[in-house]
């Protein structure tokens, strides 16, 4: 019988020597994943470690993210299910097929337990990344719906609501969230269509966003990219090679709550469409001042390179101050949020157009960090009543997750300590 | 209606081909019960069975309607596998129903009104009955099968037939009633409808996927007369065609033979069928009736794999106790959307219904795909 799998494929595609670099990186626990040395694009990045891979991993190109409402109300069943998708993405973060068997090795008489789609396609660094919504401690109601509710961490709240909000419930939440970041769409999908797949009948799929072209870089090693904007983003993210900074503001330390939470991280998502065409009706010097940078080199406003310090004081001839009291970046700087920092780390989104000739076009935010009550709230509190570039987005969808720390050694699974 | 080529596609199956050879497995007894016929004095709120201990063998049930609603009359083995059903006795008619029992126990139901789960009494069938070996449990599940096809064509005909003459009188009330029921009874075995070509699309096909050169016909384009035009006038064609190849298809479906994997991708191709057309509300876009659709293809998908229960049973008992419970949880998603002896619109429902009514089928659907694969692996 003629075995194909992803990993045969790869094999004959003649990429070995990167699988195997792959399966060497898999066997890495460390309290920091390796990150400096420049792995390739197509590259396996480990799935185990101290934290889960996926957020100070290098940003990848492309994103899939799903919510999921939780249907069963069997506390064992949900067990199984983190389990199932733990060996699951195991798999398919090392480039294999999801499931045990595969795609096409089955019987006949089966649906294959892998969906097909990345036959022949690398790891190209895919990363699978959980995270647990306040609503799988408690519903509505505030029942206890999976004997969690004392185990729920007090920041982990539904955020509230920001000035200028135009929220969508139906795209907003949910019990779990998982973010599928690779270098290839087609892998990215595959994860999440298979993992949708597995969970059929214990969850159901409650929203999902594809992003491209990451907005943010996450490691010294990667240049700025630009959103939809046309500015560069992400200039002062914290990047994974901060590793002091990121204890301080990325990752939860023992204390903060909870002991499962413990190297683990907060998620926020925020879905903010950009009313592009009236943006790009703006001038120049409108854009460059909401956003308090140039756009050609993204230098802060009165400053010649990119990484220099923002300047807050300098006024310009007419006694304004150069960096715009209602400016993006002086409204986001730490020195402006009591030292608040966040792991950014979005996409950019184009849902198509919306009937009215524009095109449903925007961020999708996502950001990391050890206390979204210290961070994204406040930040966005601030830019929420007075960002100019309110003016130009509007925040439809939102979601907050508890994402507990990396799965450390095989035979454990994502959020065992919640579940022991 | 959905192309489907599944069930044609695996009737060529080795499977199919080891079931011919065994036919000879099945113990037909042509004695009668002793004592003749059961009586079954059927009401809107009874059911007395005269007998509730039988010998094994050829039982006859004499079911007669006293009551003021259609009724129906089922035998139940373990995990409602029909063993026989006689559908549609009007009141005030009789009925005869023949059924071969081997010793076990059993249940029979009336059912005023034609829904939920009836009124059910115990029936204990004593004997001797060689236990079956495994080949003759797979062809005992498609004879069992082959009986529901049975009754329930049966009752197509009769039902297309009073919906055509409602539709040809000009009686606009009296069709819109009849629609969905006789609907019903084809949406329970659309499967089986499928495998013959051409038929299915011209009794259920609907406007958009009209093949280029055929005209836009059967009960969807009766449903668009008599809810989107209001005007039937002209309908009468098209209702004459309907029944001609309804009854094409009824006798068609009782010469098949259909082997144990067509009940099993049968049982999820139905489930399909929800998921894809009624869910959404495009299958009965004019009448908004989906949900009668639903639960037939829901009762459907049920008897087919109840009808392969002593198999799988046999070979992967969780399975079946997950499919229980599945079923179970599709049934009381549905339940609340009832509207006396019917279904509320889909047009009635909100966006969090059909949510709930979707992840239900998913949560039904996975076990059930993976159906096939046990009734396909060698004892």
């Amino acid at each position: 019988m003629s075995r194909v799998s992803r990993r045969r494929a790869l094999t004959l595609a003649g990429v070995g020597a990167a699988g195997l670099a792959g399966a060497a990186a898999l066997t890495q626990v460390k309290d920091e994943p390796e990150l400096t040395t420049a792995a390739a694009a197509t590259d396996a990045v480990a799935f185990t470690g101290a934290h889960q891979a996926g957020i100070v991993t290098p940003a990848q190109d492309r994103l899939h993210f799903v919510a999921f409402d939780v249907v069963t109300k069997d506390r064992e069943r949900l067990i199984k299910l983190l389990k199932d998708w733990t060996a699951a993405a195991a798999r398919m973060t090392a480039g294999h097929d999801a499931g045990a068997i595969g795609a096409v090795n089955g019987i006949p008489e089966a649906p294959p337990d892998d969906t097909g789609e990345a036959i022949g396609l690398p790891p190209s660094g895919l990363t699978i990344t959980i995270g647990f919504g306040p609503t799988l401690f408690r519903d509505a109601s505030g029942k206890d719906r999976f004997g969690l509710a004392a185990h729920l961490p007090p920041a982990l709240e539904p955020l509230p609501k920001f000035t200028g909000d135009t929220i969508d419930d139906t795209i907003s939440g949910g019990d779990i969230a998982i973010q599928a970041c690779a270098n290839d769409p087609q892998v990215a999908v595959h994860a999440i269509r298979n993992l949708a797949r597995i969970g059929m009948g214990a969850v159901s799929v409650r929203w999902s966003q594809l992003g491209f072209g990451r907005t943010s870089s996450t490691s010294t090693g990667q240049a700025t990219p630009r959103n939809l904007f046309g500015f560069k983003d992400g200039t002062r993210n914290l990047k994974a090679e901060e590793t002091d900074l990121l204890r301080e503001h990325l990752w939860v330390q023992p204390g903060d709550g909870p002991d499962w939470l413990a190297g683990g991280s907060y998620l926020v998502t925020r879905k903010i469409r950009m009313l592009i065409e009236t943006w790009d009706r703006s001038p120049l010097a409108e854009q460059e001042m909401i956003i308090g940078r140039t756009k050609g080199t993204g230098a802060p406003m009165g400053m010649t390179g990119e990484f220099d310090e923002v300047d807050f004081d300098s006024v310009g001839a007419d006694g304004q101050p150069l960096l715009a009291t209602t400016s993006h970046v002086r409204l986001a700087h730490p020195q402006s949020n009591n030292g608040a920092r966040m792991l950014r780390r979005g996409y950019n989104f184009v849902d198509g157009s919306d009937g009215l000739g524009r095109l449903n076009a925007g961020l999708f935010f996502i950001a990391y960090q050890r206390d979204p009550r210290k961070a994204f709230i406040p930040v966005q509190r601030s830019l929420a009543a007075n960002d100019e570039m309110n003016e130009y987005v509007r925040h439809v969808s939102t979601g907050i997750f508890a994402c507990p720390p990396g799965v450390p050694t095989d035979g454990d699974f994502w959020g065992g300590a919640l579940f022991a | 209606m959905r192309p489907s080529h599944i069930l044609a596609f695996v009737t060529a199956g080795s499977l199919g081909m080891s079931l011919a050879a065994c036919g000879g497995g099945d113990a037909v007894t042509d004695t009668a019960a002793a004592g003749g016929p059961i009586a079954v004095k059927a009401t809107d709120t009874s059911c007395e069975v005269g007998k509730t201990q039988v010998d094994a063998g050829t039982s006859i049930f004499a079911i007669t309607n006293g009551g003021q609603k259609v009724t129906e009359f089922y035998v139940y083995a373990a995990g409602d596998r029909v063993m026989a059903e006689v559908e549609n006795i009007a009141p005030g008619l009789s009925r005869n129903l023949h059924v071969e029992l081997p010793a076990g126990t059993y249940e029979t139901a009336c059912k005023p009104g034609m829904i939920g789960k009836g009124i059910r009494g115990q029936l204990t069938v004593s004997g001797s009955a060689a236990p079956l070996t495994d080949d003759a449990a797979l062809l005992a599940a498609t004879d069992s099968y082959s009986r529901y096809v049975k009754s329930q064509t049966a009752a197509l005909e009769e039902k297309t037939t009073e919906f055509v003459k409602l539709v040809k009188a000009g009686d606009v009330a009296g069709a819109k009633t009849m629609y969905p029921i006789a609907r019903t009874y084809w949406e329970r075995i659309e499967p089986v409808a499928e495998i013959f070509g051409d038929l299915d699309p011209r009794i259920d096909g609907r406007e958009e996927v009209t093949e280029e050169g055929l005209k836009f016909g059967g009960f969807h384009k009766i449903e668009q007369d008599l809810w989107q035009k209001n005007d039937i006038s002209q309908s009468g064609p098209v209702a004459d065609q309907l029944l001609t190849d309804v009854k094409e298809i009824v006798t068609k479906a009782n010469a098949e033979k259909l082997s144990p994997l067509q009940l099993a991708n049968g049982a999820k191709a139905l489930l399909d069928e929800v998921a894809a057309g009624k869910i959404t509300g495009e299958e009965d876009r004019y009448s908004h009736t989906d949900l009668w659709d639903f639960n037939a293809n829901v009762d459907g998908s049920k008897a087919a794999i109840a009808a392969l229960r002593p198999v799988l049973e046999e070979r992967d008992a969780a399975l079946v106790k997950t499919l229980d419970t599945e079923f179970a949880n599709v049934d009381a998603a549905l339940a609340k959307h009832r509207a006396g002896d019917g279904w509320k619109l889909h047009t009635d429902l909100s966006q969090a219904d059909l949510k709930e009514l979707s992840d239900a089928i998913n949560a039904l659907a996975e076990p059930i795909s993976q159906v096939a694969a046990v009734v396909a692996k060698k004892a």
